[in-house]
């Protein structure tokens, strides 16, 4: 790696010095310099099709395609001279030739880069006077429609079916102005990591089923999440409308899921909308629980865990800093710990190395573990009949309904109510992954941050911060108010995440000490 | 001989010198006429001794695009380790042009033993022969000539028992002018869309399969046997003082012409001469009024330009086109051009591959604007625009079949622009009985 | 649909196919298979085989239907959907049936300047075809227009099936036809 030979070059007057072998068009982003493009995408092999990411180089007696160019020493490009313009305004007119011009009723709207685009360079109207090709809308199978009459035909989507997902269900069909993606009668996108096409697709052609119609992209928040649905880890973003979780969408991340996620992970997000929440502490009160204040309902709670030990079954999908404080409630109490882990098959992609839906269904088994609480398929095996049962929003399977009865007292900390657990002593609300910040640690030992996107319901509290008040009742130092206090505690007592903070983390994270980045791994 | 007429006592035939006579087609036949001794010696030279008599020779190829043969070949290098491979274009589709079929119909040893000789000198093994699928005759005929060639063991693992391994396939295509683009006919062999690639890497680096590959058309290979036989002055000589254009040509002739067919000519020779004298001038009552040259690809001469032409690859050049493939399309005063041009340009729109989106898009836009225009429905705007899209149509894309779509449209509009004229403001075309005669 | 389908099979898609609810029978058994064998020496990758495979499948059938190209997609470790951007891509593979005698005339420019397309337009008339592209109702004949068939000096090229007849015009037409057997 010592020895990459540096090209300098000069991209809208200003310089830079990139590695030899790189695109003009990458050279101009590191230079702060979007060249307009379709067909490129980092992850995929160069087409070189769209030509829209014409540039002047001075010398050339052509115009050159950035994506597609090498950069070499001394090099002088311009993106926005006239004739470059010019030549992009070309292209744009071509890709609006037979477009619908639908915008008002496509869902890619606000979020398309022909809009974008045809607003920054395009002509104001049209000259064509020829009646349209009109194509009828395809159900490509899986979450996909396929918008023939919006293609501009960039092959990202066959591309990455083809290179990345490396299962080739789709092609170009037919050629000239005929060409339209296809596919073969009765073989449907249902890879497991298919759904990617619709975010590469840089116009409003391939369509989510899930999103459709659903809301338009500018009245969405966007919020920097992680997966939750397996160990991967894949980096999110959760887009929100009103306080509903609409949609979630891949955020880039190369070492851990590059651009994409799989369709299981994306499509499973309804969850965190889910409206039969606790939303109150409840106390027991004879045969009915009762919301009271949240101080009244932790002392309660510490009064009965007071001279017993807790058996913790804490869900894997809980963060770093409310597993952790978990963990400190079951050694103070000299108590236990356990988990279930869902699973389901394993389903890499195969064009990225070390990028796969895992067995593992839950963001944070790594840690979990990492804290002491036990992996079982009968977590409630060694539940003891004088232990007060702590369920952090664990599921309850039906097998495990019976062991919850053995337990001297149960207390939910939760999002919900289990239905086997309807006789807890102590009931505290908790918040889900959507509505709290903190952070999971991966199978690869990579701790990544997840911000609030939605706000929580009632008086739900992250679990970390009811448990650590709770430790405070039974006398130990734990209260924050903070997420980022909590894992700065976390990060001070656990050697494996000496030296991190919120602010060393960022939103790309960092490794646990002594794991080796997956990436690098692969490289080596 | 020459076929369909015998040549010309002003032609010089050397490609086409057993055009028309039968027993040039078997193996026996073509050693009977001198063939194989060319390979033969060739095999007891080394490749770069073979690389510098082609070059020598002056020889460019005849595929449109009038690269230095000698050279392309000198960028293979020799024992990389890597497999070469040796790909002859014979894909012939460019409209107009039709002397590689009669190449490969009458003399096709010529081109086993021209791709032989080619092979060898570029240390290939393995030679694809890329036949388009139309061409039935000639694929019978290369498939039956490739047989007898492997049977006689002068080409196969031990090529003319010298040891050297020199593989021969005929591979058939399926409909794709595009295909006739050196790297669309790679990707077309590899079994893919027939899309040409984006280059670099060049085919000498990266080609067939990701191999070092040269690609050659028919016409260029065939004359390499005679090159190795009569030496390169010999070759150089035959050239009317222009010493970047040498050897000889096969000139495809039709349209409206008295005699249309293939005609051999020393590079040089002047066109008017060639269209009267050779071709028999126009047809009975008929005046010549446009002529294409080079295939459909190049821009369109008027009869002035084209009378005053000599015919080599700068001749063509200096009267504003292009040599090409050498397919000359002759149209005479009953034509509208219009309609021609449409035709063509639709043609394009038919055969563009749709990677660009220039090219995609602007061939089927100009086919329906040009259209519109013949039906009379035009305006005097839609020649502004026609002439803008080529522009936008023309060295913007991976290949220039964008820019030959553009090309006999810009000439056409500039040098035919009262004929588009008379269809807008009459309405209807002006020649619409005549059109068709 | 019957419940005759073999697994694969996809021949709901064959519109027209004569045989609508037989099983598929593969095209590469015996010395077709061989012949395939024979191809695939040719070259490095199994890909390159796709389009003599392909030939062969329109030899042996007369057109390519779905079920064809998952068979040589299984043959090629290719899949369906591949063979399909290909089989689109090329013109000379027939996607539905065609009639008995396939006929393609040159309508390009240079064709077009020597009368081509009243060649068109009698082999329309005299095939009972009637347009471009439709197979005339005795399943005898379909009449489609092509590019340039690189024999512009024999004006007008036809293809009869693997026939290629040099220098047809218009009135040769009926008795070119009644030729054929
Ligand atoms: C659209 C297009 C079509 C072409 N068709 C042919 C063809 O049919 N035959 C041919 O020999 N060359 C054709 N060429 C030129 C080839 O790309 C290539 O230059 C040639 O085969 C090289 O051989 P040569 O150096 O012997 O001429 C075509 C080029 C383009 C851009
Ligand atoms: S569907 Fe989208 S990604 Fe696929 S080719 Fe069309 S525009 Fe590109
Ligand atoms: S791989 Fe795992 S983390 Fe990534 S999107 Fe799928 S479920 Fe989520
Ligand atoms: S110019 Fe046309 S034919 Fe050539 S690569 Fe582009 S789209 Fe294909
Ligand atoms: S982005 Fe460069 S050609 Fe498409
Ligand atoms: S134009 Fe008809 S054969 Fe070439």
């Amino acid at each position: 790696m010592a020895d990459v030979q540096l090209v300098n070059l000069t991209i809208e007057g200003r310089q830079v010095s990139v590695p030899a072998g790189t695109s003009i068009l990458e050279a101009a982003k590191a230079a702060g310099v979007l060249i307009p493009h379709y067909c490129y995408h980092p992850s995929l092999s160069i087409a070189g099709n769209c030509r829209m990411c014409q540039v002047e180089v001075e010398k050339l007696p052509k115009l050159a395609p950035a994506c597609a160019t090498a950069v070499a020493e001394g090099q002088v490009v311009h993106v926005y001279s006239e004739r470059a313009l010019e030549a992009r305004k070309g292209v744009l007119e071509f890709l609006l030739l037979n477009h619908p011009l639908d915008c008002p009723i496509c869902d890619q709207s606000g979020e398309c880069e022909l809009q974008d685009y045809t607003y920054r360079e395009g002509r104001a109207e049209g000259r064509s006077q020829e009646p349209k090709r009109f194509n009828p809308v395809e159900d490509f199978g899986g979450d996909v429609l396929y918008v023939t009459n919006r293609c501009i035909l960039c092959t990202r989507c066959v591309r990455f079916m083809d290179e990345v997902a490396k299962d080739t269900v789709l092609n170009v069909s037919e050629r000239g102005d005929r060409a339209v993606i296809g596919k073969f009668e009765g073989k449907d996108l249902t890879h497991p990591w298919a759904s990617n096409v619709v975010d590469l697709c840089p116009v409003g052609a391939l369509l989510s089923k899930d999103f459709l119609n659903k809301a338009r992209a500018w009245e969405l928040d966007r919020t920097p999440s992680i997966c939750p649905n397996c160990t991967q880890g894949c980096n999110t973003i959760l887009e929100t409308r009103d306080n509903v979780v609409v949609r979630m969408r891949p955020r880039t991340n190369s070492e851990v899921n590059r651009y994409f996620l799989c369709d299981e992970g994306r499509l499973d997000y309804r969850w965190m909308n889910r409206t039969d929440r606790v939303e109150a502490p409840l106390v027991r009160r004879g045969d009915r629980l009762v919301a009271v204040d949240w101080e009244e309902a932790l002392k309660a709670a510490a009064l009965h865990l007071n001279g017993k030990r807790a058996f913790v079954l804490a869900s894997p999908k809980l963060s770093n800093e409310s597993l952790w404080m978990l963990s400190r409630l079951v050694e103070k109490t000299g108590g236990r710990g356990a988990f279930r882990v869902a699973h389901g098959p394993e389903a890499p992609l195969p064009g990225v190395p070390d990028l796969a839906l895992r067995a593992e269904r839950a963001p944070n088994v790594r840690a979990a573990e990492l804290f002491g609480f036990t992996k079982s398929d009968t977590p409630l095996s060694a539940l003891g009949s004088d232990d007060v049962l702590v369920i952090a929003d664990h599921e309850l399977a039906p097998a495990d309904a019976e062991a919850v009865q053995r337990a001297a007292s149960v207390i939910v900390i939760g999002t919900t109510l289990p239905e086997a657990a309807r006789h807890a002593l102590v009931v505290l609300p908790a918040t889900n992954v959507a509505e709290e910040e903190g952070t999971f640690t991966n199978l690869r030992g990579r701790v990544q941050r997840y911000l609030q996107a939605r706000s929580a319901p009632g008086m739900a509290r992250p679990v970390w911060w009811s448990t650590g008040d709770l430790l405070a009742f039974l006398g130990e130092r734990a209260g924050y108010f903070l997420a980022s206090e909590a894992f700065a505690a976390l990060a001070a007592a656990r050697p494996e995440y000496a030296g991190m903070s919120y602010d060393t983390l960022g939103l790309k994270g960092q490794l646990l000490a002594g794991a080796a980045a997956p990436a690098e791994a692969a490289r080596s | 001989m020459g076929y369909p007429h015998t040549s010309h006592p002003k032609e010089t035939p050397v490609l086409s010198q057993y055009f028309g006579d039968p027993g040039a087609r078997s193996l026996d036949g073509w050693k009977q006429r001198g063939g194989y001794r060319a390979l033969e010696k060739a095999l007891g030279m080394s490749p770069a001794d073979i690389v510098n008599e082609v070059k020598e020779s002056g020889l460019r190829g005849r595929g449109g695009a009038g690269f230095p043969t000698g050279v392309k070949w000198s960028f293979m290098k020799p024992g990389d380790g890597k497999p070469h491979y040796l790909c002859v274009n014979a894909d012939e589709s460019e409209p107009g042009t039709f002397k590689d079929r009669e190449i490969m119909r009458w003399t096709p040893h010529a081109l086993i033993e021209g791709a032989a000789i080619g092979a060898y000198a570029i240390g290939a093994e393995t030679c694809y022969i890329y036949i388009r699928g139309e061409f039935t005759e000639p694929l019978r005929v290369m498939n039956a000539a490739v047989k007898e060639a492997y049977a006689a063991g002068v080409i196969g693992p031990n090529a003319m028992g010298t040891g050297k391994r020199i593989d021969v396939h005929v591979h058939k295509g399926a409909g794709a002018y595009i295909c006739g683009e050196e790297t669309a006919l790679m990707n077309s062999l590899e079994g893919k869309r027939g899309n040409p690639r984006i280059k670099p890497p060049f085919p000498a680096v990266a080609g067939l399969f990701g191999k070092p590959t040269t690609i050659n058309n028919v016409e260029t290979l065939a004359a390499v046997p005679h090159i190795l036989n009569r030496g390169a002055a010999w070759y150089k000589g035959m050239s009317r003082g222009n010493p970047k254009s040498t050897g000889t040509k096969l000139f495809s002739v039709c349209g409206n012409v008295a005699k249309p067919g293939n005609y051999e000519v020393e590079m040089g020779f002047p066109f008017k001469e060639f269209l009267y004298e050779l071709c028999g001038g126009p047809l009975p009552g008929r005046r010549f009024k446009a002529i294409i040259p080079g295939g459909s690809s190049v821009p369109i001469q008027t009869v002035e330009e084209a009378e005053a032409t000599v015919m080599d690859y700068e001749g063509f050049i200096a009267q504003g086109t292009m040599l090409g493939s050498g397919g000359v399309i002759v149209f005479d005063d009953s034509q509208c051009m219009v309609k021609h041009i449409a035709r063509l340009a639709r043609f394009y729109a038919h055969e563009s591959c749709a990677q660009c989106t220039q090219c995609r898009e602007g061939t089927a836009w100009t086919t329906r604007i040009l259209e519109r225009i013949e039906r009379g429905h035009g305006t005097m705007a839609d020649l502004d625009t026609l002439l803008e899209l080529a522009d936008q149509m023309t060295g913007k894309t991976i290949c220039v079949l964008s820019d030959s779509c553009a090309a006999p449209i810009v000439s056409g509009i500039k040098k035919f622009r009262s004929e588009f004229e008379a269809h807008i403001t009459g309405k209807r075309c002006p020649m619409g009985a005549t059109a068709a005669a | 649909m019957g419940g005759g389908h073999a697994p694969g099979d996809t021949s709901h898609g064959d519109r027209g196919h004569a045989h609508h609810d037989a099983p598929y029978e593969p095209v590469f058994v015996g010395a077709v298979k061989d012949e395939l064998t024979e191809i695939l020496g040719r070259y490095p990758t199994k890909m390159a085989a796709l389009l003599p495979a392909l030939w062969i499948v329109q030899r042996e059938r007369g057109w390519v239907s779905d079920s064809a190209m998952a068979e040589v997609a299984q043959l090629l470790d290719l899949t369906p959907a591949y063979v399909k951007g290909v089989v689109t891509f090329y013109t000379m593979y027939h996607q539905h049936p065609v009639g008995k005698y396939f006929v393609q005339v040159c309508t390009t420019s240079p064709c077009g300047a020597c009368g081509a397309e009243k060649v068109v337009e009698a082999f329309l008339k005299h095939t009972g075809c009637g347009e471009l592209g439709a197979t005339s109702p005795d399943g005898r004949y379909t009449v489609i227009e092509v590019e340039c068939l690189g024999a512009c000096g024999f004006a007008t090229p036809v293809m009869i099936n693997e026939e290629f007849i040099e220098s047809v015009t218009a009135d040769k037409v009926p008795e070119l036809l009644t030729q054929l057997p």
